[in-house]
């Protein structure tokens, strides 16, 4: 033991030294499966910003106009109620896959999975696999190594600055940023949020990696809330597993007593979170089912049935009936199927119009010379088509009542939004109730599919 | 904030971060007894519930001294120590400032073009008149209402009656440097049934019937001696004071007896506030060409 080492075994305080995982390359269906998630995931943000769409963008987000546009959706801030949906959709998702098969979400769509998954690859291309990084890391500092180490940084950070450069291509176009970066010429934002976001990639997935997962990440300490005893997890069969050791391919394993763990440490070696699956559930576990694939593979090289590590029930491991189709996560299915439907069905009803009617408060009621008695309202009207359009408005009273608008052509550009001043007069003998509610109806005259209605409130004289 | 306070925020900010760095400290020396990484500590919750010591890297430990050294720097740049300043110099007084210029900088110029526009051609230019009803919604609905029709003591400003004038020169002068219309009260001098004849008077002065109200010969007189000199004798007036018309039958605080004894017994004070300092010269041009707009 160096002395090194013996430091390390002492600082048993609140805090250890960082150990480095070196994750060993692997292949097999969820590895497969996870390639692919980056590859769809990762393509999608790549790419997004890049599509065009009737001339625009798109996809973009435009915070300083408050516009947000989604292929032929154009949302504004009073819509973020389908953002808070959306979110809630998200939620029940995380719950209900939780709930299904543990940290899916953790193990196959991360970002930090995702990006960490790249950022490995890239150096397994540089430094080699496991073994060799773990040599080279222990090597002196040689011309060689120097090298290694410079190429792998500079094409993770070249990779980081295309994934910042990106993320603000959804805030600002994203070929008007390429001209301006190219000439420098960007604003202290777009600087920042480029440089922030590289750092960042860079920084979670080439140095912090798993540390993110075991001490910062919320949702994985709050997805074991969602555990329960017929969740699939991964585990390791313990029955037929132990007890572990190394054999010869003479050995008669009835003889010496052994299970089917021929104890070659490869789960352990495969895990981006340093654990061994075999002591059990762990919460550093992200559910990545690396150590199934690499397992599975050991269990065909040496001639034993496949699945000594498997997806599986706590239930089923303690040969308890176990039934992952339960009425919890069908639950969850149904609201989350509920929810996807409604969104769905609001968004395909949605009219790119908004009116909002907004009392005068200065005076309850105003009396005209000739003895009327009128309310005053300001109009707000919120085009969201991508087209201008010329309105009618017409009222509906609970009593004899009259409209007055100063201009009856009500014309509102797109994307901006039309304020109007109109009013409501009627005769104080019809009028009964303190206060009556009116219904304001604002219709397109070129596009009478486009039609809203806003309630407004008309008060008059104590009788 | 007096000097004693001044310390008392200071100690009370320093020896809080320095609580911090010396708990940051202290936590991290290893002692006698303690659980090993990995091991249970002994302490036991709800019957089974156990924690383990499962300790965090040592470069989080430099992220809590970062945002020490964080709050240093904090305080030396920002005022946040009691009294003292900050270094850089910042105040909500000063981002106002800064953010006020910048965004004039901005609008401005949109502002001086209109405002080499005559109000008469302005007031037919429709962008300008949308920008115009905005300001009309910031600056002068509260009182006149959102469509310009006035209630109770605030002017009407669509019906082309003008106390002022409506001119657009003289439009524009009323909202730079405001008006004050004072009535002044007459009911000292004046008993219950003088004062009905002078209303009934009045009254009669738009054409309407005032037979019930009081005498409105012996309001004439009454009218004679005390309104005319501001209102003419003929009762129309003088636009370019301000003295309102009273034979138009429009009232700017009620046309009805008991509105109109009430004026003449107590008096009415109008109050339209200078816009020149707080708006300045070119928004106030395109309101008054939005409200000369109004009444074309």
């Amino acid at each position: 033991m160096d002395k090194r080492e013996a430091q390390t075994e002492q600082d048993t305080g609140f805090y250890v030294k960082h150990k480095k995982v070196y994750p060993r390359e692997v292949h097999g269906l969820f590895a497969n499966l996870r390639v692919t998630g980056v590859l769809v995931l990762l393509g999608a943000y790549y790419l997004v910003p890049w599509l065009r769409w009737e001339g625009k963008q798109a996809v973009l987000f435009d915070l300083p106009n408050r516009r947000f546009y989604i292929f032929d959706l154009t949302f504004w801030p009073q819509d973020f109620f389908y953002l808070a949906v959306l979110l809630i959709i998200a939620a029940l998702a995380l719950f209900f896959f939780t709930a299904l098969a543990g940290r899916l979400w953790c193990g196959y769509a991360c970002p930090q999975t995702v990006w960490t998954e790249v950022f490995l690859w890239i150096e397994r291309k540089i430094e080699g696999d496991r073994n060799k990084q773990i040599k080279l890391d222990k090597a002196p500092l040689t011309n060689t190594k120097f090298w290694r180490k410079f190429t792998k940084h500079f094409i993770w950070l070249s990779f980081s600055a295309w994934t910042g450069f990106t993320f603000v291509g959804y805030f600002t176009p994203i070929t008007e940023l390429g001209h301006s970066l190219v000439q420098l010429a960007l604003g202290p934002w777009e600087w920042f949020w480029i440089i922030f976001y590289s750092f960042a990639t860079y920084g979670n997935a080439g140095w912090m990696r798993e540390q993110v997962c075991i001490y910062m990440c919320p949702y994985a300490r709050f997805q074991s809330a969602m555990f329960d005893n017929n969740t699939l997890v991964i585990s390791y069969d313990q029955m037929r597993g132990e007890p572990r050791g190394s054999r010869k391919k003479s050995d008669d394993i009835k003889v010496k007593g052994l299970g089917d763990c021929v104890d070659c440490t490869m789960c352990v070696q495969v895990c981006p979170t340093g654990i061994d699956i075999r002591e059990g559930l762990q919460y550093q576990c992200i559910g990545c089912a690396a150590c199934i694939d690499v397992c599975n593979e050991v269990m065909q090289k040496v001639g034993y049935a496949p699945n000594l590590i498997k997806y599986t029930t706590q239930n089923a491991i303690d040969g308890i009936k176990t039934r992952v189709l339960r009425p919890r996560v069908v639950i969850y299915f149904l609201i989350l199927l509920g929810m996807s439907i409604a969104l769905f069905y609001s968004m395909a009803t949605r009219v790119p119009l908004e009116l909002n009617i907004i009392r005068d408060r200065n005076a309850l009621y105003r009396t005209t010379p000739l003895g009327y008695i009128e309310n005053i309202y300001t109009l707000k009207i919120a085009n969201k088509d991508t087209v201008a359009h010329r309105y009618t408005l017409s009222i509906e009273t609970p009593f004899k009542s009259k409209l007055i608008l100063r201009d009856t052509d009500i014309k509102v550009e797109p994307g901006q939004s039309g304020v109007v001043s109109a009013s409501i007069q009627a005769d104080p003998v019809d009028l009964h109730k303190l206060s009556d509610e009116v219904k304001f109806t604002l219709q397109s005259i070129d596009k009478p599919e486009l039609k809203v209605v806003d309630e407004g409130v008309f008060i008059g004289p104590r009788r | 904030m007096s000097s004693g306070w001044s310390l008392y925020i200071i100690i009370i900010t320093l020896v809080n971060i320095l609580g911090c760095l010396w708990l940051i400290v202290w936590t991290t020396k290893k002692r006698t007894g303690e659980a090993k990484q990995g091991e249970v500590t002994g302490h036991i919750w709800d019957g089974d519930l156990q924690e383990y010591n499962n300790p965090l890297p040592r470069w989080w430990l430099w992220l809590f001294i970062i945002t020490i050294i964080f709050a240093f720097a904090y305080l030396f740049y920002y005022p946040g120590l009691g009294n003292y300043a900050g270094s850089g110099g910042w105040s909500q007084r000063v981002q106002y400032e800064e953010e006020m210029s910048a965004a004039k900088a901005n609008y401005d110029p949109l502002f001086v073009a209109y405002a080499q526009k005559p109000i008469p051609e302005l007031a037919k230019d429709k962008l300008a008149m949308e920008s115009g009803h905005r300001l009309f919604l910031n600056y002068c609905a509260a009182c006149h209402g959102s469509d310009a029709g006035g209630s109770p003591g605030f002017p009407n400003l669509t019906d082309g009656i003008w106390l002022y004038g409506g001119d657009p020169d003289t439009i524009k002068t009323t909202i730079l440097d405001g008006r004050m219309g004072v009535m002044p009260p007459m009911g000292a001098g004046l008993n219950e049934t003088q004062l009905n004849d002078l209303t009934a008077y009045v009254i009669s002065l738009s054409g309407r019937d005032a037979t019930a109200i009081g005498r409105v010969d012996e309001g004439k007189k009454e009218f004679a001696n005390l309104c005319v000199a501001c209102h003419g004798a003929d009762g129309k007036g003088n636009m370019a004071a301000g003295f309102p018309n009273l034979t138009d039958n429009d009232w700017l605080y009620g046309g009805t007896p008991g509105a109109i004894k009430q004026t003449l017994t107590q008096g009415r004070n109008g109050n339209m506030p200078a816009h020149r300092e707080f708006l300045g010269e070119e928004k106030v041009h395109l309101l008054a060409a939005y409200i000369y707009s109004l009444n074309q």
